[in-house]
């Protein structure tokens, strides 16, 4: 169920006849209550952010921030948009090819590890997947250290370095559930038949069919590299590093009126929530294939 | 026995990401302890000591350890990870039932459960920020507001600057909101995974709603609920961005761990960062390490 989003109920519980009592009546409105309910409660930053996104700096000022704008300003948008358009592009530059980078690794691990075992390769995978979890402040100190001796030069390239490599594990774990359940032994072993060694195996038989595995761990690494706070901010900083430490600044930073703030956080959310809305079976592919079992 | 020209070629293709994963996740980590032994404090103490970077043994840890503040952002984790894991399983949990035999319009319930998850938690943290605003007079603002406007004045709060030590639970409050969508999102899909005889004969067996979950579905869940347990509680652990958002890094209502690491790192004392780190990859490993390895070998048996 790697790339598989939510099953529908089964046909058994949706067409299943109850009785309408009253009790059962009174069950159902109090389900919808809830489920409308929570809806809202859900919502409320998302309402807090775009109502005072939209306040003029005037009346951003004013002491009741619950309630919709008098008149639709977009001066938070355009100062905010000055202030962080011009990190878009760097953390573009990070998020993108990383993703690319990550993906096309996770693929071959994932093909190797689960149709092309070596011995103690499942080992190698326990001890991969390991990395997905640590808590990366505890590589981050030496990290400051050797990255210089890399040469690699501080903010983007830095940065991309590192997600490409964090984001290994996830892709291949993602890519070895994906060829587990959908690519048969059987294919591979016909395959070897015919002579196709590892590379012909996978360029011809194994890439073709693996575009629905590259679309989740495409949007998976895309979204948490996009939303990185912690790399970004241990490794570089706001003039060379992407978008969010912008917005940190902004943020943190007493003067800025906060309907800029807010303008300024629904620009950074835009990208990774526009992926979600557009995208979002695929997305929760990722979030399904997280939970590590297959 | 397959022969080493078959599988070589594939340990070939998968040894860049084993030599880039051994270097930065166990190099690095043991490069971390390394540093972490040293007394390698500041860079002025460093100056001006004749032994630079020598070995210190385990003094770093016994330093953090004896200290009242780091010994109170470790209380504040342990009361942020509670609330944190409690608080998404139970509505993650809840909006998995509410949903499971389906309702109208599910797409639109479970997309707006789950958008959180799309959003960077800094940026939530920016809202969240204003949202929990301490302000309970009639100046408040935030949630307090909200509150007093729909009648519900009772439940406003101090929020995280409440209590010294409890306060931390506040900012489980965004965490929660943020995660409680994915935990739905991996419960609705255990639900539907179970097959629809299972409920059938169930209650042909004259089983009453609450036994059926009871004994036939919620047994099925529980490979999910560990995942989503070990999910809950790494991110816990690790929660830096909300906190750094909502009440900034020298704040010691809400010092974590993680926080603290940052500021030590800025100070440039590097040895106690790296030693916090390791203290903290050490909880993680407790938590996710039996579980990688039961996976595994579950596996291995099926």
């Amino acid at each position: 169920m790697t790339t598989a989003t939510i099953p529908a109920p089964a046909p058994t519980e949706l067409h299943r006849k109850v009785k309408k009592t009253p009790r059962s009546q009174a069950v159902r409105t109090v389900k919808y209550a809830l489920l409308i309910l929570f809806l809202l409660v859900v919502l409320i930053p998302a309402y807090v952010l775009v109502v005072s996104s939209f306040k003029s700096f005037g009346e951003a000022l004013s002491p009741n921030r619950w309630s919709l704008p008098s008149s639709l300003s977009t001066d938070g948008w355009s100062a905010a948009w000055t202030e962080l358009s011009p990190a878009l592009g760097r953390t573009l530059l990070i998020a993108i090819p990383g993703a690319v980078i990550s993906s096309m690794l996770g693929a071959m691990n994932g093909f190797v590890l689960s149709r092309w075992r070596f011995p103690g390769a499942n080992v190698i995978f326990t001890l991969m997947l390991f990395g997905m979890f640590i808590p990366y402040q505890a590589v981050m100190v030496p990290l400051l250290e050797f990255l210089p001796m890399t040469g690699l030069g501080r903010g983007v390239p830095q940065l991309l370095a590192v997600h490409v490599v964090y984001g290994i594990p996830i892709c291949t774990l993602i890519f070895r559930n994906y060829y587990q359940t959908t690519v048969p032994m059987e294919l591979i072993e016909a395959g070897r038949v015919d002579g196709a060694g590892l590379l012909r195996t996978f360029r011809s038989l194994i890439l073709p069919l693996s575009l629905p595995g590259f679309v989740v761990t495409m949007i998976w690494e895309f979204t948490s590299i996009w939303n990185d706070y912690l790399f970004a901010v241990f490794l570089s900083s706001k003039d060379n590093g992407p978008v969010i430490l912008g917005l940190a600044n902004l943020a943190g930073s007493q003067i800025v009126p906060y309907n800029e703030v807010m303008a300024g956080a629904l620009i950074v959310t835009a990208p990774t929530l526009l992926v979600y809305i557009v995208l979002g079976r695929w997305f929760v592919g990722g979030l399904m294939a997280g939970a590590v079992k297959s | 026995m397959r022969s080493l020209r078959t599988w070589g070629p594939g340990l070939l293709l998968v040894s860049p990401s084993i030599l880039l994963i051994g270097f930065f996740v166990y190099g690095l980590i043991g490069w971390s302890v390394n540093i972490s032994t040293t007394n390698s404090n500041s860079r002025f103490e460093r100056v001006a000591g004749a032994a630079q970077d020598a070995h210190i043994g385990f003094s770093n840890y016994s330093t953090l350890f004896g200290s009242p503040d780091f010994i109170l952002s470790l209380k504040h984790l342990g009361i942020l990870a509670a609330v944190y894991i409690v608080g998404s399983m139970f509505f993650g949990m809840l909006w998995a039932l509410l949903l499971e035999k389906g309702v109208r319009a599910e797409g639109l319930f479970r997309s707006v459960y789950l958008f959180p998850m799309a959003v960077s938690m800094f940026a939530s943290g920016v809202v969240w920020n204003w949202l929990l605003n301490s302000d309970t007079g009639k100046t408040a603002t935030g949630l307090n507001q909200l509150f007093d406007m729909v009648g519900l004045g009772f439940l406003k709060s101090h929020w995280w600057v409440s209590s010294p030590t409890w306060g931390i639970a506040a900012i489980a409050m965004p965490a929660i909101w943020q995660l409680s969508g994915y935990i739905m999102a991996l419960f609705l899909a255990g639900f539907r995974g179970i097959p629809g005889d299972l409920r059938e004969a169930a209650r042909i067996d004259g089983a009453s709603e609450f036994q059926l979950y009871r004994h036939v579905l919620f047994p099925q869940l529980s490979p999910i609920a560990l995942s989503a347990l070990i999910i809950l509680g790494h991110m816990s652990l690790k929660m830096f961005d909300i906190i750094m958002a909502i009440s900034g890094e020298k704040n010691v209502y809400t010092s974590v761990p993680m926080v603290t690491m940052w500021t030590l790192t800025g100070q440039q004392d590097f040895a106690r960062a790296a030693a916090v780190a390791i203290i903290l990859l050490v909880l993680v490993a407790l938590l996710v390490v039996p579980y990688l390895v039961h996976n595994s070998r579950q596996e291995k048996n099926a």
